[in-house]
């Protein structure tokens, strides 16, 4: 008589999670009709903020993909003294309020800051601050495929007389590929939607500093629609990139992937 | 054909490795695993770097750590099959043969008759079939040496026996020096015509496969090469050694010694009777039939403490099964005494 309740209940709280869970974005295409969301897209304030939301992502993802990609490597297949501090470091950002990331760049880049330059408040800040909130989920997922590959591998491209850099293109990366790509696509979700750390650091120009996150907020109590419409934006794009997410193997299953399909 | 010299210490988790070795022809080291084995391919493989030492190929020198001199793996001509072979798997059979050297590969894939499979992923193949991948792999690179680790042990017991004839037939066609460690003697005594014992990072003997029978230099040796030992104090008694068991049985050996010593008899020298016969032979056990059981086209029978290998008809013809008694007999001048 008891597996009744619990069944029920087990029922109803999935229901009731899974509801308040897709409330808000389906909320988000309800409020107004489709036909006006998409005219709202041709808002001179929405293209300006696409156009800076696109180009700084993209910059910030070459700029992680570039310089996480080795990193990753390094701390994936070397041992040495102090390197579970180093990925911590590396995993920092994923835990810190984005205000505090914000200020910490303000500190480390501001004309007063440690390093005395002009970059705050302007697109490269913008750069600056989706780079640093969004590299950690590459890096991690990016040490986690490198570590995933057989040693005896790379040595065997070693011992085959391919030197480190071929032995990196030929079978490394090759073999990396699904948890790069998983990796790649959750720091380019992450970057497209940042928000605490560049209002701080970049503030929220139009046509230079202010991103797509950001147009939401300036238009939410100027023009609801407007907002309404960027955050549409958002949400297909959000979704794709899950999609792409789930279609990529994984880092953990990556090398049975490679395994089992010819 | 150069010869591969070795001679270096590599400092290992639990003991240190050290080798001195030189390999014209086929070497087979064996060892329990842990012994260090897969290390000294790894250190010829320019993959470890020993703390002292030198691997030379003729007049070339690979590793010279008093001269600074440690090539990089590439730059040395080693053919290293590994244990799980370490195919690419995201590459083809003609991609992962060709990777080495492109153009030796379609006259390898003919060779090892995997041409038929080129296009397959090294998951789609079968145990033998990417064995026979990774050498012609290792040899797309033209090597002056070849290095197999544990090249038998990823195949199940009806591929071994097959594959164990067609790469000891390789081997000698191929003539170059070849260093291969496996856990398992047979497979080093099948392959090899030097077997070196290698325990705890040291080697404890090296000799043709037949010395290493004959003449066992310590209990070690004579246990891991597939004999009986048995645990004694010999007295030395007119022309023959007398040893009491410490299970009470007393047997004789042509071998001089005294004091605490393993006795070493081979099971193919030990015959299995169910009465005590009057024969020359000096030594007799008599124990009940612990276990018969069959290995390829033999018997072993275990008869108190010693094991015995018969021929299956003979088994049948003396009818043994557990339980009974039965007598073990073997001549005092097949019986070994080794230092303990």
């Amino acid at each position: 008589m008891r597996r009744l309740p619990a069944a029920a209940f087990v029922f109803l709280s999935t229901f009731v999670a899974l509801a308040f869970l897709a409330l808000p974005v389906v909320a988000i295409f309800t409020r107004v009709t489709p036909g006006r969301l998409v005219a709202q897209l041709g808002n001179p304030v929405v293209t300006d903020a696409l156009l800076v939301s696109l180009r700084t992502t993209l910059f910030a993802q070459a700029l992680v993909l570039l310089l996480g990609t080795p990193t990753a490597y390094a701390l994936a297949t070397r041992r040495f003294r102090g390197r579970s501090l180093l990925v911590t470091l590396v995993e920092l950002p994923l835990v810190l309020p984005p205000a505090v990331a914000g200020i910490g760049l303000l500190a480390a880049f501001g004309r007063a800051g440690l390093l005395h330059t002009t970059i705050p408040f302007t697109q490269a800040a913008v750069v600056l601050a989706v780079s640093f909130v969004a590299s950690p989920l590459y890096v991690r997922a990016a040490i986690a495929a490198f570590e995933g590959i057989d040693p005896d591998v790379v040595a065997a491209s070693r011992t085959l007389g391919a030197g480190p850099v071929r032995t990196f293109f030929r079978i490394v990366l090759p073999l990396a590929r699904g948890g790069l790509g998983a990796g790649a696509a959750l720091a380019f979700a992450r970057g497209l939607g940042e928000f605490g750390a560049t209002i701080m650091f970049a503030g929220s120009l139009r046509g230079v500093t202010q991103t797509l996150p950001l147009a939401v907020y300036s238009e939410f109590d100027v023009n609801f629609d407007v907002a309404l419409a960027v955050s549409a934006l958002l949400v297909v794009i959000s979704a794709a990139l899950l999609v792409t997410l789930k279609w990529l193997p994984s880092a953990s299953t990556s090398r049975f992937r490679f395994a089992t399909s010819s | 054909m150069a010869a591969l010299g070795l001679d270096f210490t590599l400092p290992l988790r639990d003991f240190e490795l050290t080798l001195a070795l030189d390999v014209e022809r086929t070497v087979a080291l064996v060892g329990p695993s842990g012994a260090g084995k897969t290390s000294v391919l790894r250190v010829i493989a320019g993959l470890a770097r020993p703390v002292r030492g030198r691997v030379v190929l003729g007049d070339d020198v690979w590793l010279d750590t008093s001269r600074r001199i440690s090539r990089l793996p590439e730059e040395r001509r080693v053919g290293l099959v590994f244990q799980e072979y370490a195919l690419f798997p995201h590459l083809s059979v003609r991609r992962n043969v060709a990777y080495a050297g492109r153009e030796r590969a379609p006259e390898l894939l003919e060779r090892f008759a995997i041409a038929h499979l080129a296009d397959a992923r090294p998951a789609d193949l079968s145990g033998g079939e990417r064995q026979r991948v990774a050498l012609a792999r290792a040899l797309a690179r033209d090597p002056a040496v070849l290095l197999l680790d544990e090249p038998l042990a990823a195949l199940d017991a009806h591929t071994k026996s097959q594959v164990r004839g067609e790469l000891r037939e390789l081997l000698r066609e191929l003539a170059l020096p070849t260093l291969l460690v496996t856990h398992d003697y047979e497979d080093a005594a099948a392959l090899a015509d030097e077997v070196g014992v290698l325990v705890d990072g040291s080697l404890r003997q090296l000799a043709s496969p037949a010395e290493l029978v004959a003449r066992p230099r310590d209990a070690f040796v004579a246990s891991f090469t597939g004999a009986n030992l048995l645990y004694g104090s010999a007295v030395r008694s007119g022309d023959v050694t007398e040893v009491r068991l410490s299970t009470g049985e007393q047997l004789f050996s042509t071998d001089d010694a005294a004091g605490e010593v393993g006795v070493v008899v081979y099971p193919w020298d030990v015959s299995v009777a169910r009465e005590h016969a009057d024969d020359s032979a000096l030594n007799v056990v008599r124990g009940e039939i612990g276990s018969v059981f069959e290995v390829a086209n033999r018997v072993r029978v275990r008869i108190g403490p010693v094991t015995a290998e018969v021929t299956a008809s003979s088994a049948g013809r003396l009818e043994l099964e557990k339980g009974g008694i039965a007598y073990a007999t073997f001549k005092a001048t097949g019986t070994r005494l080794v230092p303990l």
